[in-house]
């Protein structure tokens, strides 16, 4: 167990060593010299060439890999093209958004999709079990940005019951915990929560399933043991499986919530991405993936230590 | 040489099991349909898509405007106008013909990509399954590191760096989609790779290339084929997500994506004339999820 864990957490190493460097990587891809990335189109040659050095331009890429590496490490992801502020400046405050928007839209996924279905797959092939399999399919094959444009019709445009845009009264961009700001994070909340709903309904309702058809249950059952008493095992059992896809689910969130920040204006770090795509503002497009990456990767060695220390079956030697 | 003219009891037997066998394949199949046939949501699925398929194949016929030609005085009219049935858009399109017309790159952008990462996944997962060894660990760490990477997030960046267009945004989306197909034809592979048939071939003196070629593609394409069907939805929706963000195609091509991105601003004029286009690829989506998943039930594929 102990030794799985330090594998585990060393195997991480090179997989976030990789994301690191298809994330360098993406300046390399982009459609001409990357020092144009840095430096504005305009700016004259003595200059182009003094950054040029100054960056490693000029080296070859392994070698500007590293020296990029060295100064990510560090916490300098580069200067924004279109702002001239170091990116993570922007970055730190969006990803707290970011955060605060995944967060409430999981809470709420998670908690729809576990009761939906766990209900399902305790009641197989009844009417709720039908309705629950609709409404996943349903919340897996909506394309979101468009659920939220028809939420804002509904509850913005024709009922005027909440505010369309924006993450505050005025687009402020304080945070706090009163209804003038929790408003602005209904809308965008809910759309966000529909695909994690969708498949932790659909994971929950098969493990549930699997679960129930177990001889053990049948034994608990013969022992007299109440619904309720029952449910408790099954829980138990589903827990560690369940915990790990809703683990990745917020990661997920995290990385699909540009489209979703896009259409409601929340100041996160897909509207950053989306501002940087608009002004192919390099920079900031690669250090907002790499950060977001870094935490998906995180997220992952968390979810796989948690399941571990959770599920006394799994014996990863 | 009696066998080559008079079959001996042992060839009579073998040709009869061949017969058999072939009964049996095509049992299979007739199962598959049968089981299809009892299956009322996946034949509408099937039915809804066929149809929009023909209507984007036909566009140009059934279309009553042109789907360029804008006019000032006729923008964003309401559902139901005489002759503009389903309204007009922010330049004075009629909506019915851009749908019709979207629909062809909307359904393109969608398909390409999981056609592209099917061929190139499945090549490479069953390489890796049969291969084993060092071949397996490169091609599968590979695969991880893609695995680190949401789907949107990647397909958001690679499109992002290489610049707006259609063939970024399909190249983009291919890079997101192979991972996973080389996930599953590597399992399935692996599996088939170790059932006794596999051996019997190599014991026989069957080269690596017709052990692949005739007992191991048979037994793997069926549930690779069903998992990249169940792709389609996601790349769909992930496609015009991209045109949503200005990554994909480029105005005034009409794709349902970018129509919804365009008309975002008429939602307080006609709201629900700017929701349309996000109706179709709703549609779409769902009918394809509905019919990958009773493919999977009719085909009896597991996982």
């Amino acid at each position: 167990m102990f030794f799985y864990l330090i594998r585990r957490i060393l195997y991480a190493v090179p997989i976030a060593l990789a994301v690191g460097f298809v994330c360098f990587m993406l300046v390399q891809i982009a459609p001409g010299d990357p020092i144009n990335a840095i430096v504005p189109p305009d700016a004259p040659g003595d200059v182009v060439e003094q950054v040029r050095r100054e960056y490693g331009l000029d080296k070859p890429l392994p070698v500007q890999f590293g020296l990029w590496l060295m100064k990510v490490v560090q916490g300098d992801l580069g200067r924004s093209l279109a702002t001239g502020r170091s990116v993570w400046s922007d970055l730190s405050g969006a990803i707290v958004n970011t955060l605060r928007l995944a967060i409430i839209a999981s809470l709420i996924g998670f908690t729809l999709g576990c009761v939906l279905g766990g209900l399902a797959g305790t009641f197989r092939g009844s009417f709720i079990d039908r309705a629950a399999v609709g409404i996943a399919v349903a919340g897996v094959s909506v394309p979101h940005y468009w659920l939220g444009m028809v939420l804002v019709v509904l509850f913005s445009v024709q009922l005027n019951w909440l505010p369309a845009m924006g993450a505050g009264p005025g687009g402020s961009s304080e945070w706090d915990w009163n209804w003038e700001h929790v408003q602005h994070l209904v809308l965008p909340a809910v759309t966000l929560a529909v695909i994690p709903m969708g498949i932790v309904t659909r994971t929950v309702r098969g493990i549930i399933a699997e679960i129930m058809s177990q001889e053990f249950v049948t034994a608990l059952r013969g022992k007299g043991l109440t619904r309720g008493g029952i449910f408790l095992h099954v829980v138990k059992n589903a827990a560690p499986n369940a915990l790990a896809v809703m683990g990745l689910q917020l990661g997920y969130l995290m990385g699909g919530s540009i489209l979703v920040e896009t259409v409601f204006s929340w100041p996160g770090t897909g509207l950053l991405l989306n501002n940087a795509i608009f002004q192919r503002d390099l920079p900031v497009l690669q250090g907002t993936i790499l950060v977001l990456a870094m935490f998906f990767v995180a997220l992952n060695l968390a979810v796989d230590l948690v399941q571990t220390a959770l599920d006394p079956r799994i014996k990863r030697a | 040489m009696s066998s080559a003219t008079t079959p001996t009891a042992a060839e009579a037997e073998l040709a009869v099991q061949a017969k058999q066998a072939a009964a049996r394949s095509h049992g299979y199949w007739a199962g598959v349909w049968k089981r299809l046939r009892r299956d009322p949501v996946t034949i509408a699925c099937a039915c809804v898509l066929l149809l929009m398929f023909l209507t984007i194949v036909f566009a140009p016929m059934l279309a009553p405007h042109d789907p360029y030609q804008g006019s000032m005085i006729r923008r964003l009219r309401a559902i139901g106008t005489p002759n503009y049935l389903l309204g007009t858009d922010e330049l004075g399109r009629d909506m019915l013909t851009r749908l019709l017309f979207g629909g062809r790159l909307s359904w393109f952008m969608g398909i390409t990509p999981v056609a592209l990462a099917f061929v190139v996944g499945t090549t490479l997962g069953v390489l890796a399954g049969f291969a084993g060894g060092r071949i397996n660990m490169a091609i599968m760490r590979t695969t991880d590191i893609f695995y680190a990477f949401p789907s949107v997030l990647l397909a958001v960046a690679i499109s992002g760096a290489l610049g707006a267009g259609i063939v970024n945004a399909i190249l983009a989306l291919t890079l997101v989609f192979i991972p996973p197909i080389i996930r599953v034809a590597e399992s399935v592979t692996t599996g088939v790779r170790n059932l006794d048939f596999v051996d019997a071939a190599r014991a026989s003196g069957a080269s690596a290339f017709t052990i692949v070629r005739v007992h191991v593609l048979g037994n793997v394409l069926g549930p690779i084929f069903v998992y990249a069907t169940s792709l389609i939805s996601v790349c769909m929706i992930l496609a015009s997500g991209l045109s949503f963000l200005g990554l994909g195609t480029k105005p005034p091509e009409p794709e349902w994506g970018l129509m919804l991105n365009t008309l975002r601003t008429a939602i307080y004029v006609q709201p629900w004339v700017a929701v349309l286009p996000g109706a179709c690829i709703f549609v779409t989506s769902i009918c394809f999820n509905l019919l990958s998943d009773g493919l999977r039930q009719a085909m009896d594929v597991k996982g």
